[in-house]
């Protein structure tokens, strides 16, 4: 037995509340996040990611107290991402009661933040997300502000800089297969998992057990995050991980 | 008198070891403390820790805390997790920097050399997420946690003790390493009981109701 690939269900916040919508339109109250988080923990997440969809600096306080709230009652992994821009906002979300923190739109504008926070608070609670979508066959480019801006990066290279400058972890969205359903794309999965020597996560597209097994087996990932098809009802955590057992990945029970 | 003081000397998250306790022993008084006097006064003490060695140390000595940890290490049921193991070695790879030197032995980085898997696969540093723990021998701070059980690890620098007979328990990554470390009244854990969801809290309800002896 060796370390256990990992299943992540993300949820969507916004005022400090979680949040369903398409698109980031037609926003509904989903439910309390403390609730959503243990019932998920219930279910044998590994860890849990938030994302603050929102993110601007008047509601920042409500994310603060949300994460205070669920790190009260759950005691697994807690990564929380969306509007990090500074050393500061990282120690708040962390003294927040978060262990990591994911560093997207102001790490590719400034990537000694990367470097510096990695310092700061060590490698372990650092991640660094990426949006990415094809532009050719097989090349993908980092999309920035909540995927609304090309900046004609390629993702494969930023991803190794990113790992280089000091990140722990690699949470990896396919802005194609977002919301799509149609699977990991498993090609540029692969192609990071091969670029950096940090862990990688899956993330966009997961539509079926399936998916959840194919990224770790066909592209790599060292874990794999979903949303719709927990958030839904689908399917639990726990069916998620017995499929995963069934394709002979080890999962922790 | 507090029951429970997690030291604070500045260094990473605190307030999950706290919650953790908290939730293990709702009745108990538990305090996140930097004060010397709060912390000798309290029956056990724990010391977390994360980030890099060297910063740990400085943050350490600039709190003035070095003496009052290296006073209670010696004589209560002592937990530490994570760096807060790593900082009671003699000294470490991270950097040339004083640890507490309480046990024996250093800590050492995963080497690249070692890092593939039986069926080839290149593991990946950190070692992050969640290992089976073996443990080498019995101790109340295993009491109801079956051998094996996962735990949840975030770290790229483990321990290498001098004398093995310290070690309690041990993870694979792939080559094995020694995860756990007793020696009297010290229980020292690399991996992140306060992260480990059940068997986590199961260790720390152990550790509150330890006595200190192995």
């Amino acid at each position: 037995m060796g370390l256990a690939k990992r299943v992540i269900p993300c949820l969507d916040i916004a005022e400090g509340r979680v949040v369903k919508g398409v698109n980031f339109v037609n926003l509904r109250d989903a439910g309390d996040p403390v609730e959503v988080a243990r019932r998920y923990d219930e279910q044998g997440a590994d860890e849990i990611a938030f994302l603050d969809i929102r993110a601007s600096i008047e509601n920042r306080g409500l994310l603060y107290n949300m994460i205070e709230a669920v790190a009260d009652q759950v005691f697994i992994p807690l990564t929380v991402g969306g509007g990090v821009n500074s050393i500061d906002d990282i120690r708040a979300l962390l003294n927040a009661g978060a262990d990591k923190v994911s560093i997207n739109t102001a790490g590719v504008k400034n990537p000694a933040l990367i470097a510096e926070a990695s310092r700061h608070f060590g490698a372990q609670c650092i991640v660094a997300a990426i949006d990415a979508k094809q532009c050719e066959v097989d090349a993908w480019q980092v999309y920035i502000h909540g995927g609304r801006t090309p900046t004609g990066i390629d993702a494969v290279e930023w991803a190794a800089e990113a790992a280089t400058l000091g990140a722990g972890e690699i949470l990896l969205t396919s802005m194609d297969r977002d919301g799509a359903k149609t699977g990991f794309d498993l090609k540029l999965t692969r192609a990071v998992v091969d670029a950096v020597d940090v862990p990688v996560i899956a993330s966009g597209g997961v539509g079926s057990l399936g998916d959840l097994v194919d990224g770790i087996t066909i592209g790599g990932a060292d874990a794999v995050l979903a949303a719709s098809i927990f958030h839904y009802g689908e399917f639990t955590v726990g069916q998620a991980k017995s499929a995963m057992a069934a394709a002979g990945i080890e999962i922790r029970r | 008198m507090p029951e429970i003081a997690v030291i604070d000397y500045g260094m990473g998250n605190l307030r999950s070891v706290a919650k953790a306790l908290h939730h293990v022993a709702p009745n108990r008084d538990i305090v996140v403390s930097a004060d010397p006097a709060v912390i000798r006064a309290a029956r056990r003490v724990v010391l977390p820790g994360q980030s890099a060695m060297p910063d740990c140390i400085r943050c350490l000595d600039e709190t003035g805390l070095r003496d009052v940890v290296m006073e209670v290490v010696r004589d209560r049921p002592f937990l530490g997790i994570c760096l807060g193991l790593q900082m009671l070695f003699d000294e470490s790879e991270e950097g040339p920097t004083a640890t507490l030197g309480v046990v024996e032995g250093r800590v050492v980085r995963f080497r690249d050399e070692d890092m593939l898997s039986a069926s080839g696969d290149r593991l990946k540093v950190p070692h992050m997420g969640w290992s089976p723990v073996r443990q080498t021998r019995s101790h109340p701070l295993w009491a109801e946690i079956p051998d094996a059980t996962r735990f949840y690890f975030a770290h790229s620098y483990y321990p290498a003790p001098a004398d093995p007979e310290i070690g309690a328990g041990t993870a694979a990554y792939p080559t094995p390493f020694t995860c756990a470390i007793a020696q009297a009244n010290i229980f020292a854990v690399q991996f992140h009981p306060e992260k480990s969801h059940r068997a986590g809290l199961q260790l720390l309800a152990n550790f509150v109701a330890w006595d200190g002896r192995a």
